[in-house]
């Protein structure tokens, strides 16, 4: 068994970087691929986790539901974006403001 | 080092690298295709974490569904014969400081505090993860597995609401 910090140490990287992607990318898909890194750091988290653990899997039940929920949101979320695309013709988060005008 | 050890910081490092490498490409496309690669390094960490199961299901998932319908994404909203498929970058010092800062934050509480309970696991490499998840989903996991289920048949049926409504720009005539 790995030292359960490396483990954490790589969702937290993996984490922030997710943040960076959502933050700086000019694209919704971009932005998507940064959420999906994030559920996947968070599922690392849930997989080290149970390694303390023996004999029971509740973290990697949780681990699974996770992506349960990442996949109805990557489909839904896609959806969403390819709509929008439709109606503005862009692809870029911030051109879509008709509420502000 | 040992070959496990090894293939863990490999499979890290891999991962690490094709994240980092993903917050700073402009090329949607090249993007999917990383977080691929960060994907299946992640699985393969799942594995050395004896978590055989997550594994398969994050390859079959993640790196067979989600990004497939990601890179279709990717194909109905980029004109790919205008311009190639740049991304540009925006809110960059921000974002910068903001994730430098709750790496930093989560980098200081992960060192200073201990995870390891007193009497450290001793590991039954015998134990079969597969045979308890597959008995726990239909005991004591029943409830959030049939939720699952609706959730799922909610997500697909409110994909197809959102995505049927497009209207094909082509003109019908020639």
């Amino acid at each position: 068994m790995f030292p359960i910090e490396h483990f954490l140490l790589l969702a937290a990287f993996l984490f922030s970087l997710g943040l960076l992607i959502i933050i700086t990318k000019r694209n919704t898909i971009m932005i998507l691929l940064g959420i999906e890194l994030m559920l996947n750091a968070s599922n690392l988290n849930l997989v080290a986790f149970n390694q303390l653990q023996p004999g029971s899997v509740d973290g990697q039940m949780f681990a699974l539901f996770v992506i349960i929920v990442a996949v109805s949101e990557a489909a839904v979320g896609l959806a969403i974006v390819l709509q929008v695309y439709q109606y503005f013709q862009t692809s870029i988060p911030d051109s879509v403001s008709d509420l502000k005008e | 080092m040992s070959l496990v050890a090894f293939m863990f910081y490999f499979f890290s490092a891999v991962a690490a690298f094709s994240a980092l490498t993903l917050a700073l490409v402009r090329n949607v496309f090249y993007g999917a295709l990383l977080l691929i690669v960060c994907l299946l390094a992640l699985a393969g960490i799942y594995v050395l974490a004896f978590a055989e199961f997550i594994a398969v299901t994050q390859i079959l998932i993640y790196a067979g569904g989600i990004v497939v319908i990601i890179i279709f994404g990717i194909m109905l909203t980029t004109r790919i014969s205008d311009r190639p498929m740049a991304v540009e970058h925006t809110n960059v010092l921000a974002g910068v400081f903001v994730a430098t800062c709750i790496f930093g934050l989560l980098v200081y509480v992960l060192t200073k505090e201990s995870f390891l309970q007193p009497g450290s696991p001793v590991y039954d490499a015998h134990f079969n993860h597969v045979n308890t998840i597959g008995i726990s989903l239909m005991t004591s996991y029943m409830f959030p597995f049939e939720i699952a289920g609706l959730l799922l048949l909610i997500a697909l049926v409110a994909a197809c609401v959102i995505a049927s409504t497009i209207k094909s720009k082509r003109d019908v005539s020639d």
